[in-house]
């Protein structure tokens, strides 16, 4: 948001891993892992918004839900202000969750239907403050203000609401507690697309009044591109390339990244003429058993065969810059030949918008 | 959007006495359970027969026997001529209290066990294997085994009758929890992974705070209905358990117990069988309906139309 103060990180996620043990068999022995999230690392900067985009199952709710550790951490470490999330005992944890929170995807199905409005509102202010009723009450009202919902709603219950209403709700949940962190597990995928803008634009103008950190997961990828300031783009829960907003989609370095912004439509007239959409071919290998090697490389157009033996670590190959690509290196800068010439095949990362 | 414009917080209990009363079913079985407890507890207060009473002077009593509806005895009398009415009023008041009672002991049970089952993951294991355990034991020897250690010790602390009502609403509480314990656990199982309780977690909300604001509302309405169901089977236990005496005495009334004794006669005296028949079937009848209307009333989003 802010490129002129110098940020400092205020979330730092180092070598994240989250796997789900998969048991089977007569005896639900542990025969293996859903490596849903595979060591991940990256910072975000106070008051940035962070966009984390892939198709879906790639592991960005994971990511989401483990930065929060409403997912026990399987390794690495997430230090959020100063303090590592993963290993904090609960009542510790339990004192700290005030300043991180989440909005979550299903307006619908992260309100509990037997409550109130402002119980819901006011439940973090239950948990964690000692304010009187009066005060309480108050709170909710000044809540349901700054996220544009009529106080006559109070008591009413949530099925009584519209999508972007619910949304709302979640959204004033969430910044109860004067939140510093906020993730945004797609807020706006479930909501019709006349909503969507209104709900962006009210997360967007909280993070200006507020001074908010988010990170913004989303598939869709133009609506990243109007809210995030940098884009981690992730497949099959590594981070192929992280950068800042606009040299992504100006000029995406990993091939994933390039197949994944060829989907989406350029504002620029005469640059939409001259797009190549990359369809890429096959499906997305199964989290539990991901390729040797390279994450991409039974998709990727330009494969060679040390990407099927050696993995690429995340390197920064320009200034602000980071890629997990054998053949994106510091002095080549980008990748070979541009593969786009693959046959018509559905493509993997949704309808174009 | 003044404070003014603001309705005031229309009561919970209100609204949701209003949506119950907008539920004819549940009206209608609440009027008729309130019927069948007046009937049994006001009942004998103006019905002043003793319900064991048998004529010591053995030629009267040979003549009273099965007597047909009359003035002197409106249900007419059994075997041993004893006013029908009257055992009906006392055989009500027992039975009822045992469904009741014993239905709570099994819906608490099963909801705490399925509850911490469900949310507990560490739990999980083995409290369903203890819920297997009792599901895979034969219960009626298991009951007769129970009675048989308890009764007398029991009787002797708190008299025969309440001795022997605590024994039996505890033998079957204890042995009917298992289908509510599984019920409760799925629904917690599936609810545990919603948004909301995971939205709660973000919060920070413990887990007793977790369950009883979160699981707890939403689990209600299969509790609901396990205990409906519950209350019959605790009557006919209950029956079953005084016909292999092992539960109250046999001259003690009870409407299972009357059920069974009409058994016996029911070519000659059909109505012996249907008069405690129709008046379990009423009561079950009625909770059923009563739960139905309740589980209405307790959802906001039904009561909302
Ligand atoms: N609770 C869970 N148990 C087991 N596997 C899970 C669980 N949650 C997610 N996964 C798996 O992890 C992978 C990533 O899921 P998710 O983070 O939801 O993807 P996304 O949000 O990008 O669509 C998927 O393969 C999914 O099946
Ligand atoms: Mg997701």
């Amino acid at each position: 948001m802010l490129d002129a103060s110098p940020a400092r990180p205020l979330v730092q996620v180092r070598d994240l891993r989250k796997y789900f043990p998969i048991h089977s068999g007569l005896l639900r022995r542990h025969t293996g892992d859903v490596k849903a999230v595979d060591g991940i690392s990256f910072d975000i900067l106070q008051g940035e918004t962070l966009g984390l985009v892939g198709e879906s199952g790639c592991g960005k709710s994971t990511v989401g839900r483990t930065l929060l550790r409403l997912y026990e951490v399987t390794s690495g470490s997430v230090v959020i202000d100063g303090t590592d999330i993963a290993t904090l005992p609960p009542e510790a944890l339990r004192q700290i969750r005030p300043k991180m929170q989440m909005v979550f995807q299903d307006p619908q199905a992260s309100l509990n239907p037997r409550m109130t409005l402002a119980r819901i509102i006011g439940e973090p202010l239950d948990e964690h403050t000692t304010l009187s009723r009066a005060e309480k009450l108050d709170r909710v009202y000044e809540l349901m203000d700054q996220v544009g919902l009529n106080r006559v709603f109070a008591n009413r219950f949530p099925h009584e609401f519209s999508g972007g209403q619910r949304q709302r709700i979640g959204i004033a949940r969430a910044l109860a507690l004067n939140p510093r962190f906020i993730v945004c597990d797609e807020p706006i995928a479930a909501l019709d697309v006349s909503i969507q803008a209104q709900v962006v634009n009210l997360l967007e103008d909280l993070q200006d009044r507020l001074g908010l950190t988010y990170l913004f997961i989303s598939h869709d990828l133009s609506m990243v591109r109007h809210i995030a300031d940098r884009v981690a783009v992730m497949y099959l829960g590594q981070i192929a390339e992280l950068s800042p907003r606009d040299a992504l989609y100006a000029d995406p370095l990993h091939p994933y990244a390039k197949a994944l912004l060829s989907a989406v439509c350029e504002p620029d007239p005469t640059r939409e003429a001259s797009r190549q959409r990359i369809i890429l071919k096959g499906d997305v290998p199964s989290p539990a058993n991901p390729p040797k090697g390279c994450n991409f490389c039974t998709r990727c157009p330009q494969v060679q065969p040390v990407c099927r033996e050696v993995e690429p670590a995340l390197v920064e190959v320009t200034p602000g810059r980071h890629v997990a690509c054998h053949f994106v290196t510091p002095q080549s800068g980008t990748a070979g030949p541009t593969g786009g010439t693959e046959a018509k095949e559905h493509s993997q990362q949704g309808e174009p918008r | 959007m003044t404070d003014s414009a603001i309705p005031k917080p229309v009561s919970q209990s209100r609204a949701v006495w209003q949506q119950f009363r907008s539920h004819r079913g549940a009206m209608a079985g609440l009027v008729i359970l309130g019927l069948l407890l007046a009937f049994v507890l006001v009942g004998p207060l103006i019905w002043r027969v003793d319900p064991a009473y048998i004529n010591p002077d053995a030629a009267a009593m040979i003549k009273a026997r099965n007597k047909p509806p009359s003035w002197a005895s409106p249900l007419g009398t059994d075997q041993l001529g004893r006013d029908m009415l009257a055992r009906m009023m006392a055989g009500g008041k027992v039975s009822m209290a045992v469904g009741m009672v014993a239905m709570a002991i099994s819906i608490l049970l099963g909801t705490f066990v399925g509850v911490l089952a469900g949310y507990f993951r560490r739990l999980d294991g083995p409290l369903m294997r203890l819920t297997d355990l009792f599901l895979a034991l034969p219960l009626l020897p298991l009951l007769l085994v129970m009675v048989m250690l308890f009764r007398d010790t029991l009787a002797g602390i708190l008299g025969p009758e309440l001795g022997t009502f605590l024994l039996i609403v505890f033998a079957i509480g204890v042995t009917s929890w298992m289908q509510s314990a599984r019920i409760v656990r799925g629904e917690v199982l599936a609810l545990k992974e919603r948004e909301f309780v995971l939205a709660a977690r973000s919060i920070g909300t413990p887990p007793s705070r977790m369950i009883l604001r979160h699981i707890l509302p939403n689990v209600m309405s299969p509790i609901m209905v396990a205990a409906t169901l519950g209350i019959a089977s605790a009557i006919i236990t209950e029956s079953a358990l005084s016909f292999l005496g092992l539960g109250f005495p046999p001259d003690f009334p009870t409407w299972g117990r009357l059920l069974f004794d009409g058994v016996d006669y029911l070519t000659q005296y059909p109505e012996r069988v249907i008069w405690p028949g129709l008046a379990i079937s009423l009561t079950v009848l009625s909770v059923n309906y009563i739960g139905d209307g309740l589980r209405d009333a307790l959802d906001p989003r039904i009561r909302g139309r």
